[in-house]
């Protein structure tokens, strides 16, 4: 009876194991890779919204503080989303026959409210609170990006779990005074080690194992 | 029944019997089938779930299946790296009002009603949605907790299956067809003073509703009105009137009472909360307040009163009357007569005890006891000297039981059917109840009796029984949809505001019935009801309630109080118009937005309920401020969106109006107006009431038995049928779901032959040997069906039997509630309905007649789940015992033996108490765990399988012989939060980890559903989704859920998490002031904010002075299952009883050994001379 298979059967054998393990990291790494893509993560994403509303054009150009319409994020663990009132504070006296805004005025005079597109969208099961972030110096920037740069706001970090912990673990690191948290051009990391250590002290940040606890973010 | 039966029972209550002569039964236990210890219960017990639930009949190959599990795998990993998030619409509100901020809850002041009692609750409301109910902790009748049905109360507001169309004929027709019709109505029967016009309504103490049926039968002074509750006040109205010759409402002060007699009362179990915590403050031992209450119970079937009991006696129905009055002979009451019979033994060393504690002793009878026994209870309160001081006596808070028009509801009702039946009823207007489905069966509203009624309008919550055979439907409102008031259990007049826009439609019983008045006739809840107490003089001098329709002066509508009380009647209508109309000018702007704004945006709310969805736009019925977070400062109660509108109508309110105004926000932000307790009434007690007799009659000792109608536990009347978190609660006492039963006592079923084999099952899977009082078959229940002819009335639905340890022989019991045809989904066609028992004669008692149908039905119960076997877990000591020795049953720590290094907890260490003495096991922990929680319902065949998904279940222990147990005893077990929690190691993916602060955490995402933990837990406290049972589509409930927690799907383990939101969320408030640690008091855990009696505390154990360190330091405190190292966080005070040593039926409890872990015996307490001796 004949040899099924030949000498090089071997080789082929020894190769293909050693090429399974390799195909199988590439494709372990392909995943993560793919579960890190913005495709995923909707980071860099533009969202189209009801209203072509411009944060640049309103907090870089104009200068509103966050605060004028976010008015619930030193409170509560929504920022607040503005309601059409607040735009028409203002739009009333200017801009006030311009097409884009037709919307707005839609909205006030009939009492429907704008639905607009979510961009920073948490799943379900994490309990974001940004009161709390405010209050021990976590800026708008720092996970929001430079908004006043953005016409149109996209994400700018993943928003997965290993970046928020990369924060948790060492919140120090992120930290800013008091006096920066609205300002958008804070760059993250550009305190000394002497600064970090008086700011953990001032905000009384709690220990990374306490941070860390599952039951921080969830429940 | 076979003779394999027979014998098979036989051989079963032999062994019952010889447990109980060898004295070698467990301490104690939870169900009749673990005291006989049958053989099949041992092997029902060795297994975590029942055996059908196991097992897997897919032909599925371990092959294929390894296939199949590997290749999802794969996906698993792939498929939550590819899941991308739906995108999702953020919607702000057109414009905000002030006070609400997106993600903060506000609370606002309202209150529940039962039976025409108020309870104060706070609702919790977030982005407009009611979310959770909680007691008002000002309110006398709460005192910050409320009981089960309040609870649930949420439940019912969403339920999809509520009435929510107006019809006629079963077309839809609009609010405005009906009030035209009406009015034709009115007009037509004008001339003959509405002659054919009758009102039904549920009981009610609302002064607005009353002053507005004044003001409606003064002007059609032939029409009546008439109120009906199948559990109504009228026994205890009724013995009132016989003991002192007029109406008087009792109250009773439990609080002032060292001495309780309950003649079959189970006041421990009642809506008003009051009283269970005034009796529980009675029982907190500790280290510096040594005494207790003691409570005697006689009753005609076990209640959780009588579980706590100290003492307890189980008679029949016949002999309470002989009883009673042997009792009052005893204390003094001349002529009282009885024969005390048998329980001369039992009566004369309790009367010794009551005369001893005169002024400091309290005798209450049972609601559905007949009159005579409330009569005899008040003339042996009065001969005690407690009038005036434990009980007090007020004047009547309910329509029509004050004043010349005041009669039983049941003479009403006959006088109602009276006029049915001889065609005088032209118009019946049924303001909520259900007549046809809970009136007697000799005044039943049946449909050939409605047939001669031209026109049947029905105001209802649902489209119930009643509502189907009516001309007109009419949605109502939910008491958290609508502006309303009651009086609360001593008169104190509580406000009832919405927190939402009516979710279907509906309108008030206000609204319906000012349809009626003269005049105004369009007004809407919130001006009815401030207009009433405008008129009644609030914020200036407060006319007194009358619970009258007539005598009184009818409160107008005006503003001014002066308004001329002397004038005719006609006079006083006009000056009445003249200030509604300034009145309404005056609220018409504050309130212009009516409920179709709010319905059209609760549409975007349930497409999108996402974050601030201005859902129920708070219009028209608009909630008013009262923000725990804000101060006291009084509330706008108009609508809030009308803050503008207020102020303007501010200006032209009149100054003494101004006065109004303050006072009526201040009462709407408290939720309750303050001196307003009925007013005391001074009645000397008579005793010409004694020749009278309740006559009830005793069984023949064969298969006639006497019968006692109880409302169901957990649905009450009927009305909370649909609502499937109580439907699913387990039934204090016996822990059945899902089902009413029949209660019959071991002695009584084995006489009758009654639960005494498998029956035709006994050939299915299962167990294979033996029988049991339910028979069960791999953890199922089957209960023999029988049925009963009770006075004469053939039940039309054979009923389950139940053995119940406790119930007095030759009595049964059945429970009302069930039997509905037309509930809804969850309620229709379950159970029997015992209103067939009833007649108007005999509301809860009668004769029965027991016939076998050799029929079995399939039981829920939780009884047997999660058995404890025998272990030291349960600890209840006599009061005498404990105090002399409480060091007795010390748990040494521990915690070396461990094998982890020792964490420091450097935060915060949460830890919890629970006082099994102060527990009543009313059930209403176990409801708000569920509202709190988002815990789904699982249904009856679920709960067959175990698979039921409470976190906390409140365990029942009987104690000794089951003829005549002891308790049961309640204890709470939830999560025990192990601090070295077995179930932690087992899990593979480390789903469930400590974390910081001590909590044992359950990580829903990283579960894969090994099951590992439930397995290694030894509590048995973890809850498994087997199936998808939370209902992710229908919209209502996904407006009802916390938001703050996650709702869990298929496939993941859960538990009590110590409601680790509500940490979280005091941990972030305590971080924002300057990063202080959380205070005392500052999380309270759902089940702890609700308990009635305060039995749960929770709180910090690095806080040395915190409310739980103090109750761990307390002797009593103990570590359930210690000897397994586990040190839970959850630890159990002891229960206690205080008995009477010269009782007949004193029983000595198990001693504890010195140190815990070594033999329990059963030494008596009173031969304690030689301690150090046997295995001490």
């Amino acid at each position: 009876m004949a040899q099924i298979f030949n000498r090089s059967a071997n080789t082929i054998a020894k190769a293909s194991i050693v090429g399974l393990v390799i195909l199988g990291g590439v494709i372990f790494y392909g995943i993560t890779v793919f579960a890190r893509s913005s495709y995923i993560t909707g980071v860099s994403i533009d969202r189209p919204q009801p209203v072509q509303f411009s944060h640049k054009h309103h907090t870089g150009d104009d200068g509103i503080d966050c605060r004028y319409c976010h008015t619930s994020v030193e409170t509560s663990n929504s920022a607040g989303l503005p309601p059409t009132q607040t735009c028409m504070n203002c739009h009333q006296q200017i801009w006030s026959d311009s097409p884009y805004l037709a919307i707005v005025r839609d909205s006030y005079r009939d009492n429907k409210p704008i639905q607009w597109e979510r961009v920073h969208d948490l799943p379900d099961y994490v309990y974001f609170n940004h009161s709390i972030h405010v209050a021990k110096g976590v800026g708008c920037s720092t996970c929001h990006g430079q908004i006043d740069d953005m016409p149109a706001v996209h994400q700018v970090n993943t928003l997965q779990m290993e970046w928020c912990l990369s924060c948790h673990r060492q919140p120090e690191n992120f930290v800013r005074p008091k006096s920066e948290i609205y300002n958008h051009d804070w760059i993250d990391g550009s305190t000394t080690l002497e600064q970090r250590a008086q700011l953990s002290k001032d905000y009384k940040l709690r220990a990374p194992d306490m941070l860390t606890s599952c039951s921080t973010c969830h429940r | 029944m076979t003779g394999r039966h027979s014998e098979d029972s036989k051989k079963n209550f032999a062994l019952m019997r010889d447990r109980i002569l060898e004295q070698q039964g467990k301490n104690y236990w939870r169900s009749l089938d673990e005291f006989v210890d049958a053989p099949e219960f041992e092997e029902f017990v060795s297994r975590e779930f029942p055996q059908h639930a196991e097992t897997w009949e897919d032909p599925v190959s371990r092959r294929s299946f390894l296939k199949l599990m590997g290749a999802s795998l794969a996906l698993a990993g792939l498929s939550s790296a590819c899941v991308i998030q739906p995108p999702e619409k953020v919607v702000p509100w057109v414009r905000q009002p002030e006070e609400i901020v997106p993600g903060k809850s506000l609370f606002f002041a309202t209150a529940m009603t039962l039976g025409g009692v108020a309870v104060g609750l706070l609702a919790r409301s977030y982005d407009g949605r009611p979310v959770k109910i909680e007691g008002n902790s000002d309110h006398p009748g709460s005192l910050g907790s409320t009981d089960k049905f309040a609870q649930a109360s949420l439940l019912t507001m969403y339920d999809p299956d509520r009435a929510q169309d107006f019809l006629f004929r079963n077309a839809p027709r609009s609010w405005d067809r009906f009030v035209a019709e009406m009015r034709q109505i009115i007009d037509q029967n004008r001339p003959n003073g509405g002659a054919g016009i009758r009102f039904l309504s549920e009981t009610t103490t609302s002064p607005t509703l009353i002053n507005q049926f004044r003001q409606i039968l003064a002007d059609l002074p032939n029409a009546r009105w008439y109120q009906y509750d199948a559990h109504n006040n009228d026994n205890g109205l009724a013995g009132a009137k016989m003991a002192f010759g007029e109406n008087v409402h009792a109250a009773y002060n439990f609080a002032a009472a060292d001495i309780v007699l309950s003649l079959d009362s189970d006041f421990l179990d009642s809506f008003n909360v009051r009283y269970p915590r005034d009796f529980s403050d009675r029982r907190r031992v500790t280290l510096d307040k040594k005494d207790m209450n003691r409570l005697y119970q006689v009753e005609t079937t076990l209640t959780i009163t009588g579980a706590k009991a100290d003492h307890r006696l189980a008679i029949k129905p016949s002999q309470m009357e002989n009883f009673a009055r042997a009792v009052a002979a005893g204390l003094g009451v001349a002529n009282a007569g009885g024969n005390a019979g048998e329980h001369a033994a039992w009566i004369t060393p309790m009367v010794a005890d009551l005369r001893a504690h005169g002024g400091r002793s309290l005798i209450i009878a049972g609601d559905h006891q007949p009159p005579i026994i409330h009569a005899l209870a008040h003339a042996m309160n009065a001969a005690l000297g407690n009038i005036g001081k434990t009980v007090t006596l007020h004047e009547p808070i309910a329509a029509n039981t004050a004043g010349a028009d005041a009669r039983t509801q049941i003479e009403g009702l006959r006088e109602l059917v009276r006029d049915i039946d001889a065609g005088a009823v032209q118009t019946l207007v049924i303001l909520g109840g259900n007549p046809m489905y809970d009136t007697p069966a000799d005044l039943k509203f049946t449909p050939e009796r409605m047939d001669k009624i031209q026109m049947r309008a029905h105001l209802s919550l649902y489209r119930n029984e009643t509502s189907k055979y009516c001309h007109w439907n009419l949605p109502q409102t939910h008491y958290l949809e609508e502006w309303s008031d009651a009086r609360a259990f001593d008169g104190t007049a509580t406000l009832i505001q919405p927190l939402v826009a009516p979710l279907y439609g509906g309108k008030s019983v206000h609204e319906v019935v000012n349809v009626f008045a003269r005049e105004n006739f369009d007004r809407n809840g919130y001006d009815i009801v401030k207009e009433f107490w405008q008129g009644q003089g609030l914020g200036g001098s407060l006319r007194p309630l009358v619970a009258t329709t007539t005598g009184g002066a009818a409160t107008g509508n005006a503003p001014r109080p002066a308004a001329s009380p002397q004038a005719s009647p006609a006079t006083q209508q006009n000056t009445n118009q003249n200030g509604a109309n300034r009145g309404q000018n005056a609220n018409t702007n504050a309130n212009a937005n009516t409920n179709t704004g709010g319905n059209t945006n609760s549409g975007t709310g349930l497409t999108n309920g996402g974050q601030a969805t201005p859902l129920a736009n708070t219009s028209g019925q608009g909630p008013s401020l009262n923000a725990t977070t804000l101060s006291n400062s009084g509330s706008p109660a108009g609508q809030a969106q009308a803050n503008n509108n207020t102020s303007a109508t501010n200006a032209v309110i009149p100054p003494a109006a101004q006065g109004f105004e303050n006072a009526w926000r201040k009462a709407v932000h408290d939720g309750f107006i303050p001196n307003t307790t009925a007013a005391p009434r001074n009645v000397a007690p008579r005793t010409d009431f004694l020749g009278q007799t309740a006559g009830l009659q005793a069984g023949n000792g064969n298969n006639v038995v006497e019968v006692v109608v109880l409302p169901d536990p957990s649905v009450y009347d009927g009305r909370f049928s649909n609502n499937a978190w109580l439907q699913e609660l387990p039934k204090p006492l016996t822990k059945l779901t899902w089902d009413n039963v029949l209660l019959v006592s071991p002695r009584t079923a084995e006489r009758l032959g009654l639960n005494q084999g498998r029956g035709k099952y006994e050939n299915d899977a299962g167990a294979e040997e033996g029988t049991s009082f339910v028979s069960t078959r791999g953890g199922n229940l089957f209960a023999d069906l029988v049925t009963l002819r009770v006075n004469g009335q053939q039940m039309s639905k054979p009923l389950p039997v139940w053995v119940q340890p406790g119930q007095p022989d030759e009595v049964v019991t059945i429970f009302t509630g069930y039997g509905r045809t037309d509930a809804g989904r969850i309620g229709s066609g379950i159970g029997y309905n015992a209103y067939e028992a009833i007649t108007s004669n005999s509301m809860s008692f009668g004769l029965g007649e027991i016939t076998r149908t050799g029929e079995q039905y399939e039981l829920a119960s939780t009884q047997t789940h999660f058995n404890a076997e025998g272990r030291d877990i349960l600890r209840v000591r006599e009061l005498e015992d404990y105090l002399a020795h409480p060091e007795d049953g010390h748990q040494p720590d521990v915690y070396p033996l461990s094998m982890y290094p020792k964490y420091e907890y450097l935060g915060h260490k949460w830890g919890m108490a629970i006082d099994m003495n102060a527990c009543v096991g009313c059930n209403a922990c176990v409801v708000a765990c569920q509202a709190e929680n988002n815990i789904p319902v699982v249904g009856k065949l679920q709960v067959q399988r175990s698979r039921e998904m409470h976190w906390l279940r409140i365990d029942s222990y009987y104690g000794g012989d089951p003829n005549d147990p002891e308790g049961p005893h309640f204890q709470p077990m939830l999560c025990q939060h192990c601090e070295q929690a077995p179930c932690e190691p087992v899990c593979p993916v480390h789903a469930t980890v400590h974390d910081s602060e001590g909590l044992n955490v359950m990580v829903y995402n990283r579960c894969i559903g090994t099951r590992y933990c439930s397995n290694n837990c030894p509590y048995k406290v973890r809850r498994f989704n087997f199936l998808l049972y939370q209902d992710w589509d229908t919209p209502q409930y996904k407006l009802m859920r916390n938001p703050e927690v996650t709702v869990r799907s298929r496939g993941v383990m859960e538990k009590c998490t110590y409601c680790t939101q509500r940490i979280a969320l005091a941990r972030i408030e305590a971080q924002k002031d300057g990063g202080r640690q959380v205070r005392d008091g500052e999380v309270v855990t759902a089940c702890q904010s609700v308990c009635p009696t305060e039995a749960i505390i929770f709180g910090d154990l690095n806080d040395e002075t915190s409310a739980v360190n103090k109750l761990k330091k307390e002797q009593r405190n103990y570590q359930v299952l210690h000897e397994l190292n586990t040190q839970p966080r959850t630890t159990y005070l002891a229960a206690l009883k205080n008995q009477n040593k010269a009782m007949p039926d004193y029983r000595e409890l198990p001693r504890l050994s010195k140190e815990h872990g070594k033999e329990q015996e059963r030494a008596p307490v009173g031969t304690e001379s030689a301690p150090g001796t046997g295995s001490h």
